[in-house]
Protein backbone atom coordinates (compact mmCIF):
# COMPACT_ATOMS: atom_id res chain seq x y z
CA UNK A 1 0.00 0.00 0.00
CA UNK A 2 1.29 3.12 -0.90
CA UNK A 3 1.44 6.02 1.89
CA UNK A 4 2.06 9.83 1.95
CA UNK A 5 5.55 8.99 3.02
CA UNK A 6 6.19 7.16 0.22
CA UNK A 7 5.35 10.12 -2.12
CA UNK A 8 7.29 12.46 0.18
CA UNK A 9 10.37 10.48 -0.06
CA UNK A 10 10.25 10.02 -3.33
CA UNK A 11 10.07 13.84 -3.97
CA UNK A 12 12.36 14.76 -1.72
CA UNK A 13 14.85 12.11 -3.78
CA UNK A 14 13.96 14.32 -7.06
CA UNK A 15 14.47 17.31 -4.79
CA UNK A 16 17.90 16.24 -3.54
CA UNK A 17 19.05 15.07 -7.10
CA UNK A 18 18.23 18.43 -8.84
CA UNK A 19 20.28 20.45 -6.20
CA UNK A 20 23.30 17.93 -6.40
CA UNK A 21 22.85 18.89 -10.30
CA UNK A 22 23.00 22.44 -9.75
CA UNK A 23 26.17 22.02 -7.68
CA UNK A 24 27.82 19.15 -9.08
CA UNK A 25 27.27 19.49 -12.78
CA UNK A 26 30.14 21.56 -14.16
CA UNK A 27 29.73 20.34 -17.69
CA UNK A 28 27.02 21.12 -19.57
CA UNK A 29 24.59 24.40 -19.05
CA UNK A 30 21.76 22.75 -20.66
CA UNK A 31 21.84 20.23 -17.57
CA UNK A 32 21.63 23.11 -15.07
CA UNK A 33 18.39 24.31 -17.00
CA UNK A 34 17.29 20.01 -16.65
CA UNK A 35 18.34 20.16 -13.10
CA UNK A 36 15.79 23.31 -12.29
CA UNK A 37 12.91 22.22 -14.31
CA UNK A 38 12.79 19.31 -11.94
CA UNK A 39 13.31 21.01 -9.06
CA UNK A 40 10.06 22.07 -9.79
CA UNK A 41 8.43 18.87 -10.92
CA UNK A 42 9.48 17.90 -7.61
CA UNK A 43 8.10 20.31 -5.68
CA UNK A 44 4.18 19.52 -7.90
CA UNK A 45 4.80 15.58 -6.82
CA UNK A 46 5.17 16.90 -3.12
CA UNK A 47 1.81 19.29 -3.82
CA UNK A 48 -0.24 16.83 -5.71
CA UNK A 49 0.54 13.73 -3.07
CA UNK A 50 -0.38 16.58 0.06
CA UNK A 51 -3.59 17.70 -1.83
CA UNK A 52 -4.80 14.01 -2.34
CA UNK A 53 -3.85 13.45 1.09
CA UNK A 54 -5.50 16.35 2.32
CA UNK A 55 -8.75 15.94 -0.06
CA UNK A 56 -8.14 19.66 -1.13
CA UNK A 57 -8.07 20.71 -4.53
CA UNK A 58 -6.05 24.17 -4.07
CA UNK A 59 -2.49 22.53 -4.11
CA UNK A 60 -3.71 20.80 -7.53
CA UNK A 61 -4.72 24.61 -8.82
CA UNK A 62 -1.34 25.65 -7.54
CA UNK A 63 0.69 23.34 -10.06
CA UNK A 64 -0.75 24.51 -12.90
CA UNK A 65 0.19 27.47 -12.14
CA UNK A 66 3.95 26.07 -10.88
CA UNK A 67 3.71 24.61 -14.39
CA UNK A 68 3.23 27.58 -16.29
CA UNK A 69 5.66 29.39 -14.81
CA UNK A 70 8.45 26.97 -15.23
CA UNK A 71 7.18 26.97 -19.26
CA UNK A 72 8.22 30.81 -19.24
CA UNK A 73 10.88 30.31 -16.98
CA UNK A 74 12.51 27.62 -19.39
CA UNK A 75 11.98 29.85 -22.53
CA UNK A 76 13.53 32.84 -20.30
CA UNK A 77 16.59 30.40 -19.49
CA UNK A 78 16.70 29.11 -23.28
CA UNK A 79 16.93 32.80 -24.70
CA UNK A 80 19.34 33.99 -22.52
CA UNK A 81 21.65 30.48 -23.07
CA UNK A 82 21.56 31.58 -26.83
CA UNK A 83 22.33 34.92 -26.18
CA UNK A 84 25.27 33.48 -24.13
CA UNK A 85 26.41 31.09 -26.52
CA UNK A 86 26.71 33.68 -29.51
CA UNK A 87 29.21 36.09 -27.10
CA UNK A 88 31.08 32.85 -25.38
CA UNK A 89 30.88 30.39 -28.01
CA UNK A 90 30.40 27.71 -25.56
CA UNK A 91 27.79 26.90 -23.00
CA UNK A 92 30.62 25.04 -20.42
CA UNK A 93 29.90 25.66 -17.46
CA UNK A 94 33.09 26.67 -17.01
CA UNK A 95 33.57 29.17 -19.25
CA UNK A 96 31.65 31.56 -16.94
CA UNK A 97 34.33 32.42 -14.61
CA UNK A 98 35.18 36.11 -16.12
CA UNK A 99 33.35 37.65 -13.44
CA UNK A 100 35.57 37.30 -9.70
CA UNK A 101 37.16 39.46 -6.94
CA UNK B 1 -20.08 33.44 -6.31
CA UNK B 2 -22.25 37.05 -6.29
CA UNK B 3 -21.28 40.00 -8.93
CA UNK B 4 -22.28 42.72 -6.37
CA UNK B 5 -20.17 41.52 -3.99
CA UNK B 6 -16.77 41.69 -6.88
CA UNK B 7 -14.85 44.41 -5.10
CA UNK B 8 -11.47 45.32 -7.18
CA UNK B 9 -11.01 48.79 -5.95
CA UNK B 10 -8.24 47.34 -4.08
CA UNK B 11 -6.40 46.38 -7.14
CA UNK B 12 -7.39 49.70 -8.91
CA UNK B 13 -3.64 51.47 -9.22
CA UNK B 14 -2.39 47.16 -10.50
CA UNK B 15 -5.16 47.42 -12.70
CA UNK B 16 -4.43 50.93 -14.48
CA UNK B 17 -0.44 49.87 -14.19
CA UNK B 18 -1.28 47.03 -16.87
CA UNK B 19 -3.68 48.85 -18.83
CA UNK B 20 -1.03 51.52 -19.41
CA UNK B 21 1.59 48.82 -19.66
CA UNK B 22 -0.13 47.26 -22.46
CA UNK B 23 -0.69 50.57 -23.81
CA UNK B 24 2.59 51.24 -24.15
CA UNK B 25 3.70 47.79 -25.72
CA UNK B 26 1.56 48.68 -28.58
CA UNK B 27 2.22 52.10 -29.08
CA UNK B 28 5.79 51.56 -28.87
CA UNK B 29 5.93 49.54 -32.26
CA UNK B 30 4.81 52.43 -33.94
CA UNK B 31 7.55 55.05 -32.86
CA UNK B 32 11.30 55.43 -34.06
CA UNK B 33 14.17 54.73 -32.29
CA UNK B 34 14.45 58.90 -32.14
CA UNK B 35 11.30 59.62 -30.85
CA UNK B 36 12.05 56.65 -27.99
CA UNK B 37 11.71 59.79 -25.53
CA UNK B 38 7.38 59.27 -25.97
CA UNK B 39 7.45 56.25 -24.54
CA UNK B 40 9.66 57.23 -21.75
CA UNK B 41 7.87 60.38 -21.04
CA UNK B 42 4.57 57.81 -21.31
CA UNK B 43 5.87 55.43 -18.71
CA UNK B 44 6.66 58.43 -16.23
CA UNK B 45 3.50 59.50 -16.32
CA UNK B 46 1.81 55.86 -15.63
CA UNK B 47 3.68 55.92 -12.98
CA UNK B 48 2.30 59.07 -11.63
CA UNK B 49 -0.94 58.68 -12.30
CA UNK B 50 -0.39 54.89 -10.30
CA UNK B 51 1.01 56.67 -7.26
CA UNK B 52 -1.87 59.41 -7.24
CA UNK B 53 -4.33 56.45 -7.42
CA UNK B 54 -2.35 54.60 -4.66
CA UNK B 55 -2.25 57.40 -2.18
CA UNK B 56 -6.01 58.32 -3.22
CA UNK B 57 -7.68 54.99 -2.50
CA UNK B 58 -5.60 54.66 0.70
CA UNK B 59 -7.72 53.42 3.43
CA UNK B 60 -6.58 52.71 6.93
CA UNK B 61 -7.45 48.97 7.01
CA UNK B 62 -6.82 46.10 4.98
CA UNK B 63 -8.90 45.15 2.08
CA UNK B 64 -9.36 41.44 0.65
CA UNK B 65 -10.29 41.39 -3.35
CA UNK B 66 -9.51 38.25 -6.07
CA UNK B 67 -11.10 35.89 -3.13
CA UNK B 68 -8.36 37.23 -0.36
CA UNK B 69 -5.48 36.21 -2.71
CA UNK B 70 -4.79 40.61 -2.58
CA UNK B 71 -4.40 42.26 -0.12
CA UNK B 72 -4.30 46.35 0.11
CA UNK B 73 -3.16 47.16 3.43
CA UNK B 74 -1.15 50.48 4.65
CA UNK B 75 1.91 48.57 5.05
CA UNK B 76 1.41 48.16 1.14
CA UNK B 77 0.77 51.37 0.77
CA UNK B 78 3.50 53.16 1.64
CA UNK B 79 5.77 50.19 0.13
CA UNK B 80 4.16 50.43 -3.19
CA UNK B 81 4.59 54.51 -3.34
CA UNK B 82 7.95 54.82 -2.62
CA UNK B 83 8.66 51.89 -5.59
CA UNK B 84 6.34 54.20 -8.37
CA UNK B 85 8.66 56.92 -6.61
CA UNK B 86 12.04 54.60 -6.59
CA UNK B 87 11.30 53.39 -10.13
CA UNK B 88 10.91 56.75 -11.76
CA UNK B 89 13.76 57.75 -10.42
CA UNK B 90 15.75 55.08 -12.12
CA UNK B 91 14.47 55.65 -15.45
CA UNK B 92 15.39 59.17 -15.21
CA UNK B 93 18.39 58.59 -13.82
CA UNK B 94 19.24 55.62 -16.71
CA UNK B 95 18.27 57.87 -19.39
CA UNK B 96 21.34 59.20 -20.70
CA UNK B 97 23.48 56.16 -19.89
CA UNK B 98 20.54 53.35 -21.79
CA UNK B 99 20.52 56.18 -24.58
CA UNK B 100 24.54 55.87 -24.81
CA UNK B 101 24.42 52.40 -25.27
CA UNK B 102 21.71 51.46 -27.35
CA UNK B 103 19.17 49.87 -24.33
CA UNK B 104 17.04 52.91 -24.97
CA UNK B 105 14.63 50.95 -26.05
CA UNK B 106 10.47 49.92 -25.48
CA UNK B 107 11.40 46.30 -24.22
CA UNK B 108 13.75 48.50 -21.70
CA UNK B 109 10.45 50.75 -20.17
CA UNK B 110 8.02 47.45 -20.42
CA UNK B 111 9.85 44.98 -18.99
CA UNK B 112 10.34 47.56 -15.76
CA UNK B 113 6.89 48.71 -15.41
CA UNK B 114 6.46 44.41 -15.69
CA UNK B 115 8.72 44.17 -12.82
CA UNK B 116 6.84 46.61 -10.94
CA UNK B 117 3.54 45.12 -11.40
CA UNK B 118 5.16 41.68 -10.20
CA UNK B 119 6.92 43.77 -7.04
CA UNK B 120 3.02 45.11 -6.48
CA UNK B 121 1.69 41.78 -6.55
CA UNK B 122 4.49 40.37 -3.92
CA UNK B 123 3.97 43.09 -2.11
CA UNK B 124 0.15 42.66 -1.76
CA UNK B 125 -0.40 39.20 -1.61
CA UNK B 126 -1.85 37.26 1.01
CA UNK B 127 -1.56 33.34 -0.60
CA UNK B 128 1.30 31.30 -1.70
CA UNK B 129 -0.19 31.73 -5.25
CA UNK B 130 0.14 35.37 -5.75
CA UNK B 131 2.79 35.36 -3.68
CA UNK B 132 5.05 33.17 -6.02
CA UNK B 133 3.44 34.28 -9.32
CA UNK B 134 4.50 37.96 -8.05
CA UNK B 135 7.66 36.91 -7.23
CA UNK B 136 8.45 35.20 -10.55
CA UNK B 137 6.73 37.97 -12.52
CA UNK B 138 9.45 40.22 -11.21
CA UNK B 139 12.55 37.55 -11.31
CA UNK B 140 11.48 36.90 -14.93
CA UNK B 141 11.62 40.43 -16.07
CA UNK B 142 14.73 40.87 -14.63
CA UNK B 143 16.37 38.15 -16.05
CA UNK B 144 15.12 39.46 -19.22
CA UNK B 145 16.45 43.06 -18.51
CA UNK B 146 20.01 42.16 -17.11
CA UNK B 147 20.22 40.03 -20.54
CA UNK B 148 19.18 43.34 -22.44
CA UNK B 149 22.38 43.68 -23.32
CA UNK B 150 23.04 41.29 -25.49
CA UNK B 151 26.44 41.86 -27.60
CA UNK B 152 28.34 42.09 -24.20
CA UNK B 153 29.53 39.15 -22.50
CA UNK B 154 30.09 40.49 -19.12
CA UNK B 155 25.75 41.15 -18.76
CA UNK B 156 24.90 37.94 -20.35
CA UNK B 157 27.19 35.84 -17.76
CA UNK B 158 25.69 37.29 -15.23
CA UNK B 159 22.07 37.68 -16.96
CA UNK B 160 22.79 33.45 -17.17
CA UNK B 161 24.01 33.37 -13.16
CA UNK B 162 21.16 35.47 -11.78
CA UNK B 163 18.18 32.80 -13.51
CA UNK B 164 20.09 29.95 -12.36
CA UNK B 165 20.28 31.11 -9.26
CA UNK B 166 16.88 32.88 -9.14
CA UNK B 167 15.38 29.80 -10.07
CA UNK B 168 16.85 27.40 -7.30
CA UNK B 169 16.25 29.88 -4.81
CA UNK B 170 12.17 29.68 -6.16
CA UNK B 171 12.71 25.83 -5.98
CA UNK B 172 13.93 25.83 -2.46
CA UNK B 173 10.61 28.80 -1.67
CA UNK B 174 8.54 26.43 -3.22
CA UNK B 175 9.65 22.87 -1.84
CA UNK B 176 8.96 24.86 1.68
CA UNK B 177 5.65 26.14 0.83
CA UNK B 178 4.68 22.53 -0.07
CA UNK B 179 5.36 21.76 3.15
CA UNK B 180 4.17 24.53 4.84
CA UNK B 181 0.97 23.66 3.19
CA UNK B 182 0.97 19.87 3.71
CA UNK B 183 1.30 20.80 7.48
CA UNK B 184 -1.71 23.49 7.23
CA UNK B 185 -3.76 22.32 4.83
CA UNK B 186 -3.86 25.52 3.69
CA UNK B 187 -2.01 28.11 0.99
CA UNK B 188 -3.58 31.19 2.59
CA UNK B 189 -1.29 33.11 4.73
CA UNK B 190 -4.12 34.30 7.51
CA UNK B 191 -5.46 30.54 7.39
CA UNK B 192 -1.93 29.02 8.10
CA UNK B 193 -1.09 31.81 11.15
CA UNK B 194 -4.38 30.16 12.35
CA UNK B 195 -3.38 26.48 12.31
CA UNK B 196 0.08 27.23 13.32
CA UNK B 197 -1.77 29.04 16.55
CA UNK B 198 -4.04 26.40 17.32
CA UNK B 199 -1.42 23.83 17.23
CA UNK B 200 -3.38 21.42 14.83
CA UNK B 201 -0.20 21.44 12.15
CA UNK B 202 2.02 19.09 12.16
CA UNK B 203 5.28 19.98 13.73
CA UNK B 204 7.94 17.77 12.15
CA UNK B 205 6.88 19.26 8.33
CA UNK B 206 6.30 22.97 9.67
CA UNK B 207 9.79 23.06 10.55
CA UNK B 208 11.44 21.65 7.52
CA UNK B 209 9.10 23.72 5.56
CA UNK B 210 10.42 26.58 7.24
CA UNK B 211 14.21 26.03 7.04
CA UNK B 212 13.30 26.02 3.22
CA UNK B 213 11.71 28.62 3.09
CA UNK B 214 14.24 31.32 5.15
CA UNK B 215 16.95 29.83 2.50
CA UNK B 216 14.64 30.46 -0.40
CA UNK B 217 14.17 34.28 1.22
CA UNK B 218 17.67 34.86 2.13
CA UNK B 219 18.79 34.12 -1.43
CA UNK B 220 16.05 36.79 -2.62
CA UNK B 221 17.23 39.19 -0.27
CA UNK B 222 21.19 38.24 -1.06
CA UNK B 223 22.42 37.65 2.36
CA UNK B 224 24.86 35.04 3.17
CA UNK B 225 25.55 32.15 3.24
CA UNK B 226 23.04 32.17 -0.28
CA UNK B 227 24.86 35.64 -1.51
CA UNK B 228 27.29 34.22 -4.02
CA UNK B 229 24.98 36.21 -7.09
CA UNK B 230 24.89 39.23 -5.67
CA UNK B 231 28.56 41.00 -6.64
CA UNK B 232 28.37 38.61 -9.92
CA UNK B 233 25.19 40.03 -10.66
CA UNK B 234 25.81 43.58 -9.97
CA UNK B 235 29.58 43.83 -11.45
CA UNK B 236 28.23 41.93 -15.02
CA UNK B 237 24.99 43.98 -15.37
CA UNK B 238 25.15 47.50 -17.16
CA UNK B 239 25.00 49.72 -14.24
CA UNK B 240 21.43 50.93 -15.11
CA UNK B 241 20.51 47.26 -14.33
CA UNK B 242 22.41 47.03 -11.53
CA UNK B 243 20.49 50.24 -10.00
CA UNK B 244 17.38 48.56 -11.16
CA UNK B 245 17.85 45.19 -9.28
CA UNK B 246 19.13 46.51 -6.05
CA UNK B 247 16.34 49.79 -5.45
CA UNK B 248 12.94 48.93 -5.73
CA UNK B 249 12.89 45.20 -5.40
CA UNK B 250 14.94 45.27 -2.18
CA UNK B 251 11.49 47.07 -0.88
CA UNK B 252 9.20 44.80 -2.47
CA UNK B 253 11.39 41.58 -1.00
CA UNK B 254 11.61 43.18 2.50
CA UNK B 255 7.50 43.28 2.30
CA UNK B 256 7.56 39.31 0.74
CA UNK B 257 9.38 38.50 3.96
CA UNK B 258 7.47 40.22 6.02
CA UNK B 259 4.57 38.45 4.69
CA UNK B 260 5.40 35.15 4.90
CA UNK B 261 7.87 34.76 8.24
CA UNK B 262 5.58 37.64 10.44
CA UNK B 263 1.74 37.33 8.74
CA UNK B 264 1.91 33.70 7.85
CA UNK B 265 4.79 31.83 10.78
CA UNK B 266 4.36 34.31 13.39
CA UNK B 267 3.40 31.47 15.41
CA UNK B 268 7.11 29.96 14.78
CA UNK B 269 9.25 33.27 15.67
CA UNK B 270 10.94 31.64 17.98
CA UNK B 271 12.48 29.00 15.43
CA UNK B 272 12.73 31.33 12.34
CA UNK B 273 14.61 34.16 15.03
CA UNK B 274 17.59 31.76 15.00
CA UNK B 275 18.07 31.47 11.88
CA UNK B 276 17.68 34.92 10.95
CA UNK B 277 20.18 35.69 13.74
CA UNK B 278 22.76 33.39 11.85
CA UNK B 279 21.97 34.58 8.45
CA UNK B 280 22.29 38.57 9.88
CA UNK B 281 25.64 38.35 11.17
CA UNK B 282 27.27 36.52 8.52
CA UNK B 283 25.96 38.99 6.39
CA UNK B 284 27.31 41.77 8.18
CA UNK B 285 30.47 40.36 8.47
CA UNK B 286 31.49 39.02 5.56
CA UNK B 287 29.75 41.49 3.11
CA UNK B 288 31.31 44.27 5.00
CA UNK B 289 35.16 42.43 5.50
CA UNK B 290 35.07 41.72 1.81
CA UNK B 291 34.01 44.70 0.39
CA UNK B 292 37.50 46.18 1.72
CA UNK B 293 39.13 44.15 -0.53
CA UNK B 294 37.58 45.32 -3.72
CA UNK B 295 38.77 48.06 -6.22
CA UNK B 296 35.69 47.81 -8.34
CA UNK B 297 32.89 50.10 -7.11
CA UNK B 298 29.51 47.92 -8.50
CA UNK B 299 31.33 45.04 -6.25
CA UNK B 300 32.02 46.93 -3.38
CA UNK B 301 28.36 48.05 -3.17
CA UNK B 302 27.41 44.94 -3.45
CA UNK B 303 29.17 43.60 -0.70
CA UNK B 304 27.73 46.23 0.80
CA UNK B 305 24.67 45.54 0.17
CA UNK B 306 25.10 42.26 0.93
CA UNK B 307 25.72 44.03 4.84
CA UNK B 308 23.07 45.95 4.94
CA UNK B 309 20.39 43.17 4.28
CA UNK B 310 22.34 41.41 7.37
CA UNK B 311 21.25 45.11 9.24
CA UNK B 312 17.41 45.12 7.61
CA UNK B 313 17.21 41.42 9.22
CA UNK B 314 18.17 42.56 12.45
CA UNK B 315 14.67 44.65 12.88
CA UNK B 316 13.07 41.45 11.77
CA UNK B 317 14.67 39.33 14.61
CA UNK B 318 13.59 41.26 17.27
CA UNK B 319 10.03 40.21 16.60
CA UNK B 320 8.05 43.15 18.05
CA UNK B 321 6.31 46.09 15.99
CA UNK B 322 8.62 48.16 16.93
CA UNK B 323 11.24 46.35 15.27
CA UNK B 324 9.30 45.55 11.83
CA UNK B 325 8.83 49.26 11.33
CA UNK B 326 12.82 50.16 12.01
CA UNK B 327 13.04 47.39 9.04
CA UNK B 328 10.75 49.19 7.21
CA UNK B 329 12.73 52.51 7.58
CA UNK B 330 15.53 50.74 6.71
CA UNK B 331 14.99 49.23 3.76
CA UNK B 332 13.25 52.77 2.39
CA UNK B 333 16.30 55.08 3.44
CA UNK B 334 18.46 52.04 2.14
CA UNK B 335 16.63 52.65 -1.25
CA UNK B 336 17.12 56.27 -1.37
CA UNK B 337 20.86 55.80 -0.23
CA UNK B 338 21.09 53.18 -3.23
CA UNK B 339 19.95 55.53 -5.76
CA UNK B 340 22.35 58.13 -4.96
CA UNK B 341 25.29 56.34 -5.18
CA UNK B 342 24.32 54.58 -8.23
CA UNK B 343 23.00 57.87 -9.77
CA UNK B 344 26.78 58.98 -9.37
CA UNK B 345 28.53 56.40 -11.29
CA UNK B 346 25.86 56.66 -14.00
CA UNK B 347 25.91 60.56 -14.50
CA UNK B 348 30.03 60.01 -14.28
CA UNK B 349 29.61 57.54 -17.37
CA UNK B 350 29.91 58.53 -20.50
CA UNK B 351 29.45 56.40 -24.34
CA UNK B 352 32.80 53.90 -24.32
CA UNK B 353 33.25 54.61 -20.49
CA UNK B 354 32.06 52.90 -17.73
CA UNK B 355 32.33 54.18 -14.49
CA UNK B 356 32.89 52.07 -11.74
CA UNK B 357 36.78 51.05 -10.44
CA UNK B 358 37.55 53.38 -7.14
CA UNK B 359 40.34 55.19 -9.38
CA UNK B 360 37.18 56.36 -11.44
CA UNK B 361 36.69 58.74 -8.79
CA UNK B 362 39.93 60.07 -7.83
CA UNK B 363 39.52 63.73 -7.94
CA UNK B 364 36.35 64.07 -8.30
CA UNK B 365 35.92 66.43 -5.94
CA UNK B 366 38.49 69.26 -8.12
CA UNK B 367 36.55 67.89 -11.33
CA UNK B 368 33.01 68.47 -9.84
CA UNK B 369 32.47 69.92 -6.09
CA UNK B 370 28.66 69.42 -6.08
CA UNK B 371 28.85 65.65 -7.52
CA UNK B 372 31.56 65.28 -5.06
CA UNK B 373 29.48 66.43 -2.13
CA UNK B 374 26.53 64.54 -3.12
CA UNK B 375 28.70 61.27 -3.16
CA UNK B 376 30.06 62.12 -0.07
CA UNK B 377 26.30 62.15 1.71
CA UNK B 378 25.64 58.66 0.47
CA UNK B 379 28.54 56.83 1.23
CA UNK B 380 27.68 58.53 4.70
CA UNK B 381 24.66 57.45 4.86
CA UNK B 382 25.53 53.96 3.91
CA UNK B 383 28.55 54.03 6.83
CA UNK B 384 25.96 55.33 8.95
CA UNK B 385 27.74 58.72 9.80
CA UNK B 386 25.16 61.34 11.41
CA UNK B 387 23.19 63.67 11.01
CA UNK B 388 22.55 61.50 7.73
CA UNK B 389 19.21 58.92 7.45
CA UNK B 390 21.41 56.24 7.61
CA UNK B 391 22.83 56.70 10.92
CA UNK B 392 18.99 57.09 12.10
CA UNK B 393 18.06 53.92 10.38
CA UNK B 394 20.62 51.83 11.70
CA UNK B 395 20.33 53.14 15.68
CA UNK B 396 16.50 52.34 15.01
CA UNK B 397 17.25 48.74 14.44
CA UNK B 398 20.25 48.20 16.85
CA UNK B 399 17.96 49.77 19.73
CA UNK B 400 15.21 47.53 18.54
CA UNK B 401 17.15 44.38 19.11
CA UNK B 402 18.73 46.02 22.34
CA UNK B 403 14.97 46.12 23.19
CA UNK B 404 14.46 42.56 23.47
CA UNK B 405 17.48 41.50 25.23
CA UNK B 406 19.72 40.50 22.28
CA UNK B 407 22.46 42.69 23.12
CA UNK B 408 25.50 40.52 21.65
CA UNK B 409 23.89 41.07 18.25
CA UNK B 410 23.86 44.63 18.66
CA UNK B 411 27.09 44.50 19.48
CA UNK B 412 28.41 42.83 16.69
CA UNK B 413 26.50 44.88 14.71
CA UNK B 414 27.74 47.95 15.54
CA UNK B 415 31.57 46.14 15.21
CA UNK B 416 30.48 45.60 11.68
CA UNK B 417 29.36 49.02 10.69
CA UNK B 418 32.74 50.02 11.94
CA UNK B 419 34.57 47.95 10.03
CA UNK B 420 31.45 48.78 6.83
CA UNK B 421 33.16 52.70 7.54
CA UNK B 422 36.61 52.00 6.19
CA UNK B 423 35.76 51.32 2.58
CA UNK B 424 33.08 54.33 2.43
CA UNK B 425 35.81 56.59 3.83
CA UNK B 426 38.13 55.11 1.41
CA UNK B 427 36.19 55.77 -0.93
CA UNK B 428 35.21 59.56 0.34
CA UNK B 429 39.62 60.21 0.59
CA UNK B 430 40.22 59.19 -3.06
CA UNK B 431 37.42 61.63 -4.14
CA UNK B 432 39.10 64.73 -2.10
CA UNK B 433 42.30 63.59 -1.36
CA UNK B 434 43.55 62.11 -4.50
CA UNK B 435 44.92 63.53 -7.95
CA UNK B 436 42.93 63.42 -11.04
CA UNK B 437 43.75 60.82 -13.29
CA UNK B 438 41.26 61.79 -15.77
CA UNK B 439 40.01 64.99 -16.81
CA UNK B 440 37.29 64.85 -19.33
CA UNK B 441 34.12 66.67 -18.34
CA UNK B 442 31.04 65.15 -16.35
CA UNK B 443 27.53 66.18 -18.93
CA UNK B 444 24.66 65.52 -16.91
CA UNK B 445 21.55 65.50 -17.98
CA UNK B 446 19.61 68.74 -16.35
CA UNK B 447 16.32 66.86 -14.73
CA UNK B 448 18.87 64.48 -13.69
CA UNK B 449 21.34 66.51 -11.80
CA UNK B 450 18.06 68.19 -10.40
CA UNK B 451 16.65 64.91 -9.04
CA UNK B 452 19.59 63.49 -8.17
CA UNK B 453 20.57 66.46 -5.90
CA UNK B 454 17.01 66.56 -4.23
CA UNK B 455 17.44 62.61 -3.77
CA UNK B 456 20.85 63.62 -1.96
CA UNK B 457 19.71 66.04 0.27
CA UNK B 458 16.33 63.86 1.16
CA UNK B 459 18.91 61.69 2.93
CA UNK B 460 20.12 64.74 4.96
CA UNK B 461 16.43 65.81 5.57
CA UNK B 462 15.47 62.22 6.74
CA UNK B 463 18.72 62.12 9.01
CA UNK B 464 18.16 65.13 10.81
CA UNK B 465 13.76 65.04 10.84
CA UNK B 466 13.54 61.12 10.43
CA UNK B 467 10.21 61.66 13.17
CA UNK B 468 7.17 61.41 9.91
CA UNK B 469 8.51 58.84 7.80
CA UNK B 470 9.25 56.77 10.84
CA UNK B 471 5.79 57.59 12.63
CA UNK B 472 4.22 56.54 9.25
CA UNK B 473 5.85 53.16 9.18
CA UNK B 474 5.25 52.29 12.60
CA UNK B 475 1.62 53.39 12.15
CA UNK B 476 1.38 51.36 9.15
CA UNK B 477 2.87 48.24 10.14
CA UNK B 478 0.74 48.83 13.44
CA UNK B 479 -2.61 48.43 10.80
CA UNK B 480 -1.21 45.85 8.83
CA UNK B 481 -0.40 43.23 11.54
CA UNK B 482 -3.12 43.64 13.74
CA UNK B 483 -5.60 43.61 11.43
CA UNK B 484 -4.86 40.12 9.40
Amino acid sequence: MLTLTHFLVLAGILFAISVLGIFLNRKNLIVLLMAIELMLLAVNYNFIAFSHYLSDSAGQIFVFFILTVAAAESAIGLAILVVLFRNLNSINVEDLGSLKG
Amino acid sequence: MNWADLNLMPALPEMFLLGALLVILMLDLFISDAKRVITYSLSLVTLAVCAFLQINTFEPFASYTFSGMFIDDPMSDIVKVAMYGVTATVLVYTRQYATDRGLFKGEYFTLSLFALLGMNFMVSASNFVSLYLGLELLSLSLYSLIALQRDSARATESAMKYFVLGALASGLLLYGMSMLYGATGSLDLALIAKSIASGSANQTLLVFGLVFIVAGLAFKLGAVPFHMWVPDVYHGAPTALTLMIGAAPKLAAFVFVVRILVQGLGGMVADWQGMLAIIAVLSMAIGNITAIAQTNLKRMLAYSTISHMGFLLLGLIAGTPEGYSAAMFYAIVYVLTTLVGFGILLGLSRAGFECETLDDLKGLNSRNSWYALLMLLALFSMAGIPPLAGFYAKFAVIQAIVNVNLVWLAVVAVLMSLIGAFYYLRAVKAMYFDDVQDNSPISMAGDMKLVLSINAIALLVLGVMPERLVAMCVQAMKLSLTTL
